[in-house]
């Protein structure tokens, strides 16, 4: 590895941790940044490639309210390091994922947990109405996220494709890393549930069953779920129209009979 | 003199949106950030004690879901606006509008964010990358961070134009709409990916036999639940998870689970 490479490893980490926080751009997400890392390392084929099978894994990971997901942006900085610089393969990635999700995950609630200092430094800050001062306890907090990832990349990067490491990777038994790639295949379901929970909507899952049920039985592809899914929402809403109206309406004795057209349906897409 | 915010002060807390979460902490989550973000418009408003206790109202608990916090920042300036000319509105009025609309916005939001067009961009993406191409991770960058920015945009610009009377508008059937429609479409969605982008294959031999055309015939468990219902055991598997997760398991002590189910089901020839 370059120093040139070196340096650009730490940035891209930098970036997916800040990511990691903000949940903005989205450059923790592993198809974003597995990408970036494939391209400083000079082979976006394989980052791009273990991005889209990391995404997978990860697709139902998300910070929601209070709760802390396993964090996307260690396991894809430091995964894509090791199977590009160290030549292991795409199973052997997913395998070193998991783990490195769940450190990452312990280090991001721990670096949440001290910027609680400079909360109680921006409550100083505002007493002196020091808008400046309240700025930078909002820079030093994105700047912990950063170092959070930055730090562990650098070192797996400095240690990454020694003989030493390649022979603890290559020490992983065969059945492991096939059978890692078998579960690869059904793994996603995990991220699936985590999104379905999340809309705890009982009363839509046939819309979930219907889907499921196109695509077993038919050849359509995502754009042709998303065009079915849009019509699907199209009635739904109109059905939910006309049983809220119905609720407005029934206490007032009567109504005033034009309630569906207040609703301009072209704002709803 | 009337005090005015200008389009630019308007456009700088749009930037400073997309650095709401920078400080996120266990004790107040958001609330540096929201401080922050609406900083252009505070020291514009206020000088000295004014200013002071405006950032120490602006310092209180916020936490939303990240692209509808914009709204609620374009409200808030419209109302501190106000209150800068000799409105009679209270502190209490403002942090009053402030935690009523955190819960709504959440409610709208994260189904249709987090529920619907990420795991949708992001699913369809990864489909195209795992041939190597470039197009995958480019379609989801582009096209999430397009909506996300047009909606922190119009958010602030909308909020301050409307104000308060965006508050009832937010508590209306629209949003409700707006939230069950994406959830109509996430969940069609999630169901199609739970046939079409897992792969289950058991190949253990059922019975095997030569029909009277001499051709060898093997049921495998695969073929014959492939004849009952296609993709029946990936879908078995997400109502189990759902469950686990339902329960309170942490996601990644079920994605070990699944690793060990994966590696001894290799290893004694149940999977493949």
């Amino acid at each position: 590895m370059t120093s040139l490479q070196f340096l650009g490893v730490i940035i891209v980490a930098a970036v997916a941790g800040m990511g990691s926080v903000l949940d903005e751009c989205q450059f923790h997400r592993p198809l974003v940044a597995c990408t970036l890392m494939g391209l400083v390392l000079g082979d976006i084929t394989t980052g791009i490639i273990l991005g889209g099978t990391l995404e997978m894994l990860a697709l139902g990971w998300m910070n929601v309210g209070a709760a802390m997901a396993p964090d996307a942006a260690l396991a894809s900085v430091v995964s894509t390091i090791l199977v590009i610089v160290g030549h292991q393969s795409i199973g052997a990635g997913i395998a070193l994922a998991v783990p490195l999700a769940a450190a990452g995950q312990v280090l991001t609630i721990f670096v949440r947990t001290i910027t609680v200092f400079f909360q109680h430094l921006a409550d100083k800050f505002a007493t002196e109405g020091n808008c400046f001062g309240i700025e930078m306890c909002h820079l030093g907090g994105l700047l912990l996220q950063a170092i959070r990832v930055a730090a562990p990349a650098a070192a797996i990067a400095l240690v990454a494709g020694t003989d030493t490491v390649n022979a603890a990777l290559a020490a992983i038994p065969d059945v492991i890393t096939r059978g890692l790639q078998v579960s690869g295949g059904f793994i996603v379901v995990v991220g699936y549930a985590m999104v379905i929970n999340m809309m705890n909507a009982k009363a839509l899952m046939p819309f979930f069953f219907l889907g499921f049920l196109i695509a077993v039985f038919t050849q359509v592809n995502l754009i042709g779920f998303g065009a079915i899914g849009l019509i699907c929402a199209y009635f739904h809403i109109r059905g939910l129209q006309r049983e809220l109206n119905a609720q407005a309406a029934g206490p007032a004795a009567g109504g005033t009979g034009n309630a569906l057209d207040d609703i301009d349906d072209s704002d709803l897409m | 003199m009337e005090k005015k915010l200008t389009k630019g002060d308007l456009f700088n807390i749009f930037v400073r949106s997309n650095f709401l979460l920078g400080s996120f902490n266990f004790e107040r989550m958001q609330a540096i950030g929201f401080c922050v973000s609406l900083i252009p418009a505070l020291k514009k408003l206020y000088q000295g004690d004014d200013l002071k206790a405006a950032l120490k109202r602006h310092l209180e608990f916020f936490n939303t879901q990240p692209f509808l916090a914009t709204p609620i920042m374009g409200i808030i300036a419209a109302m501190e606006e106000k209150k800068a000319n000799g409105a009679e509105i209270g502190e209490d009025t403002i942090s009053g509008v402030k935690v009523g609309l955190i819960g709504p916005l959440a409610g709208v939001g994260d189904p249709i964010f987090w529920g619907t067009l990420r795991p949708v961009l992001a699913a369809l993406g990864a489909g195209i990358a795992l041939t190597g191409s470039i197009v995958g991770p480019l379609i989801f960058f582009i096209g999430f961070n397009l909506i996300r920015l047009l909606t922190n945009y119009f958010g602030v610009k909308y909020g301050y134009e409307k104000g308060t009377e965006l508050v009832n508008e937010v508590g209306g059937n629209r949003m409700r709409y707006l939230t069950e429609g994406s959830s109509v479409l996430g969940l069609l969605v999630m169901g199609a990916l739970v046939a079409k982008w897992t792969t289950v294959n058991m190949p253990m031999v059922l019975s095997s036999y030569t029909n009277q055309q001499g051709e060898q015939v093997v049921t495998t468990v695969q073929s014959l639940l492939d004849s009952l219902m296609p993709g029946l055991v990936p879908l078995l598997m997400t109502f189990a998870c759902m469950y686990f997760l339902k329960k309170g398991a942490n996601p990644l002590v079920i994605i070990l689970g699944l690793f060990a189910l994966g590696i001894v089901g290799y290893a004694i020839g149940l999977f493949a």
